[in-house]
């Protein structure tokens, strides 16, 4: 935790030059990618790991505001992402637009319908908070995928197919993409701003933040519309990828997975959940071998990243070998010796 | 009627293992104030355990049920000392991610070791049934029931009555206090686990007994259906625990007796819409007293 | 004018009365302090005061306002704030975030307005910051303002906590034991802090606290409960006299 004064003395000076050296990242990744698609020079496999990276992407950081600014753990998060994966490629199956007008309204139909979800679930739930409601999401999440086996154009439990796929990968990625730096500018703005003070205050302290003021059910339901809406889209990109979906894409699984993306990536970090996201969709792509030991590692993973936390060790050393802290002393090293000279 | 008695016979059967993990849930939560996430693989373990002494060791039968409950026991105890202890003074949802690692990993480590095909038992315990007025009811639905009985009582008096059941109330009502008194908090939290994940194993064996199966994930829906027994009997209440896993399991074992067929894919639905609906309606269940929060 | 008015207030847990008839009148402007042993229930009247609890009897009025049975959010709407006995910061957000969301409902741009960052958010970002540090700068706290509120030292958070409930505008200010754990130095900074507070930010406040010398030395008027109930009321030193105040105090 101590590492987070450097973060914040970072965040409140924000300055041009910040900016302009986000900006050039994401232009640059961008570039990136698409040149050696483009050019031919990218694996097939490595084309579509690029679009699910950033699903999941999309996935670990809309979870992360939960879990991480919030302060709830939601295990029904896979449950959104199929409201958002099944609303959207139904709305795409079923109707007859040009395939560009079916893309976008499927992605309105699913952010929609995954943000009704989010918002019904959420308002159902305003006097729960820790372990009960993370129960409760688990069987919300598990319920949806219950009544997606039974209500009809789903296509149960042999799952929906015919959903069109993106024209190319190139245009798969560009659209995927595009909705990373959406999703990272909405949960940027939201977090920095007065709501976003309110919702970290709840998870701090909610009866100081009651105490200010703050309306904690309406928030809670504002962070769960949000995330589900995002999780939401996600859905969509997800279906429009595969072009075939069925409910065991979205098991209580998947949400533990996203989970493991939040906790790694580090809770209330969302740089830290772009890198998660980016390493557990690729690392097990690298491994194959290791596959069968993936839940396992994961579950090691849960249980070491909280038990690391809590141990006093850690804030020492965070505190003298973090990169941020080591980067500032070489800084402070240099200006000396310019002083000097 | 025959098939209403057999049914109902049914679902107390069902109903008494969930009241006997419901309980495991039930103290954990009163006393260490957590939601033991792994408790229902507890009882995975368990059941892999009785399966591997009986089918492979072929050990006698009572003690194959020893050394099951003694596992399930040291399991809980190891569990809490390695994963949970070092949490005492975290926030909740670490704890609460840490307990959903442990089930993960124990769901994972049997997954590996055994693989995911469900493993059949041998038939050992050979009751016959008992005829009453034209049902045939297996002899072991009495000894399931019976047992469940007999162990509600026993742990009721064990928490009236006894120097360590009354540290257990103590510290489940106030942690700080109970310390000041003089009650070790460790050592009550340890003996609330092993007491409860022993529970577990028990509720293996009649588990094993009735329905002859195991796989990894066993414990898992398992455990959440008991944990909404436990809800809904109230967390913390010995006979609640006891009537919310009867009733869920009566409940559980109608609706797929009676409901029409496509329904019945959705049956694991009804447990968790029967959570959600007993969480925000009651969440202090039928037995459970509401709590004063401290400002 | 009277601020503040509670009649007959009360409240029971199970079958203890934690609070029975109890009446208190404040003045606006006053600096007024609420006193009694430990377990008397001085707490559960802030308590009651803020909507965490109930009453179970009785009405509370703010400013002719009836404030009875409103939730907290509403309570501090109408103008109350207040600090804990434990200090209740926010932890893991900074000093200056701490302040800031304390000015939570002074400025009230949509979630829209934020998303897509309209000129309005701006300018009222703006004024949030500003009015933030100037708070930050009466408490002399404006150079850890971007420090982690869980790395003050104790003294430091009291103030911070003070701070951010000053921030919500209050007309009343409750401050739960606010000389807890200082010496007797720190007590007097604090006790010229409080008068400067009220003064500069024109508002009333009720101060529980165990300091005699504290008390004494800045409250008007004081109010004892013993037991859950009234047992004196009135003007300081006066009341500090009461043989059966200083029997409650020092037992029989």
């Amino acid at each position: 935790m101590k590492n987070d004064i450097v973060k914040s003395e970072k965040k409140s000076n924000i300055t041009g030059s910040s900016l302009l050296i986000r900006i050039l990242v994401v232009v640059g990744i961008y570039a990136l990618v698409s040149a050696l698609m483009l050019t031919g020079n990218m694996s097939r496999s490595w084309e579509s790991l690029s679009i699910r990276i950033c699903f999941n992407v999309i996935l670990a950081l809309s979870l992360n505001l939960v879990v991480g600014f919030l302060g709830e753990l939601s295990l029904g998060h896979a449950g959104f992402y199929a409201v958002g994966a099944y609303a959207g490629s139904m709305f795409a199956v079923y109707t007859d637009f040009p395939m560009f007008v079916r893309i976008i309204g499927a992605v309105l139909v699913g952010a929609l319908s995954a943000g009704i979800a989010g918002f019904l679930i959420s308002s159902s739930i305003l006097k729960l908070k820790g372990d009960y409601l993370a129960i409760v999401t688990l069987a919300f999440g598990e319920i949806i995928r219950s009544f997606v086996k039974i209500l009809p154009g789903t296509g149960g439990t042999a799952g929906l197919s015919g959903i069109p796929a993106f024209p190319s990968r190139y245009v798969g990625f560009t659209f995927a993409y595009a909705f990373v730096i959406l999703t990272l500018i909405i949960l940027k703005c939201f977090i920095n701003s007065r709501h976003g003070r309110a919702v970290t205050a709840i998870r701090d302290n909610v009866i100081s933040a009651e105490m200010l003021g703050i309306n904690i059910n309406r928030y809670k339901v504002t962070v769960f519309v949000i995330a589900s809406v995002l999780a939401g889209v996600a859905g969509v990109i997800f279906s429009f990828f595969k072009t075939m979906i069925e409910p065991n894409d979205f098991s209580y699984n998947l949400s533990i997975e996203i989970l493991v993306m939040v906790v790694i990536g580090g809770m209330g970090n969302l740089t830290g959940s772009i890198i998660a996201a980016g390493v557990i969709v690729v690392v097990p792509e690298l491994l194959r071998a290791l596959e069968d030991y993936r839940m396992l590692m994961y579950a090691i993973v849960l249980i070491a990243v909280m038990l690391i936390n809590e141990s006093p060790k850690k804030a020492q050393f965070i505190e003298r070998y973090s990169p941020k802290v080591l980067l500032k002393k070489l800084l402070r090293k240099g200006e000396k010796k310019s002083e000097s000279a | 009627m025959q098939v209403f008695i057999s049914t109902l016979i049914d679902g107390l059967n069902q109903g008494s293992v969930y009241a006997l993990i419901a309980l495991g849930y039930s103290m954990v939560y009163g006393i260490a104030k957590m939601l033991n996430f792994a408790h229902g693989d507890v009882i995975m373990v368990g059941a892999y355990a009785l399966f591997v002494s009986i089918t492979q060791l072929e050990l006698p039968i009572p003690v194959t049920f020893l050394l099951c409950v003694i596992i399930s026991a040291t399991l809980g105890f190891v569990v809490e000392k390695l994963a949970y202890k070092p949490l005492r003074k975290a926030t909740p949802i670490a704890v609460l991610i840490t307990a959903i690692g442990v089930s993960y990993l124990l769901q994972n480590i049997a997954l590996l070791v055994f693989g995911s095909r469900r493993k059949m038992f041998t038939p050992f315990l050979k009751l016959g049934s008992l005829k009453v007025g034209g049902i045939s009811i297996p002899m072991i639905s009495f000894v399931i029931i019976g047992t469940m009985l007999v162990i509600m009582i026993g742990l009721q008096l064990f928490i009236k009555k006894t120097k360590t059941g009354i540290a257990m109330l103590a510290v489940s009502e106030d942690k700080a206090a109970a310390q000041l008194m003089g009650i070790n908090i460790n050592r009550t939290i340890s003996i609330t686990f092993i007491i409860g994940s022993a529970l577990a194993g028990i509720a293996a064996i009649l588990y094993s007994a009735k329905y002859m199966t195991v796989d990894p994930y066993t414990g898992s829906l398992f455990g959440i259906k008991a944990f909404a027994a436990a809800v809904f009997g109230g967390i913390g209440s010995i006979p609640g625990a006891m009537i919310g896993g009867i009733l869920i399991g009566v409940f559980e074992a109608m609706t797929t007796g009676y409901l029409p067929g496509n329904l019945t894919q959705a049956s694991d639905g009804f447990a968790f819409a029967i959570l959600i609906i007993m969480l925000i309606l009651k969440p202090t269940g039928i037995f459970g007293t509401k709590r004063i929060e401290k400002v | 004018m009277n601020l503040l008015e509670i009649k007959n207030l009360g409240i029971s847990f199970g079958g203890l009365r934690a609070v029975d008839d109890f009446n208190l009148t404040i003045r606006e402007g006053q600096l007024y302090g609420l006193i009694g042993p430990n377990g008397a229930g001085k707490t559960t009247v802030f308590n009651l005061l803020t909507g965490v609890y109930r009453p179970t009897t009785g009405k509370i009025f703010l400013k002719g306002q009836n404030i009875t049975g409103k939730s907290s959010i509403e309570i501090n709407k109408a103008g109350i704030a207040r600090t804990f006995q434990n200090i209740r910061l926010f932890k893991n957000m900074t000093v200056l975030e701490n302040v800031k969301v304390g000015l939570h409902n002074r400025e009230n741009y949509g979630v829209i307005s934020s998303l897509l960052k309209l000129p309005g958010y701006r300018a009222a970002e703006r004024r949030i910051e500003e009015r933030a540090m100037e708070l930050l700068q009466v408490f002399s706290l404006e150079e850890d303002a971007h420090h982690l509120a869980s790395n003050l030292p104790y003294g430091k958070q009291r103030k911070l906590e003070i701070a951010r409930a000053l921030a919500s505008a209050p007309t009343l200010l409750l401050l739960d034991e606010p000389a807890a754990g200082m010496n007797p130095q720190e007590t007097a900074e604090l006790m010229e802090m409080i008068r400067f507070v009220q003064k500069k930010f024109d508002v009333t406040i009720l101060l529980i606290e165990h300091d005699m010398k504290l008390v004494l030395g800045i409250c008007e008027e004081i109010t004892v409960l013993n037991f859950g109930c009234l047992l004196a009321q009135g003007e300081t030193a006066s009341v500090l006299k009461d043989p059966r105040v200083i029997k409650a105090y020092l037992g029989d």
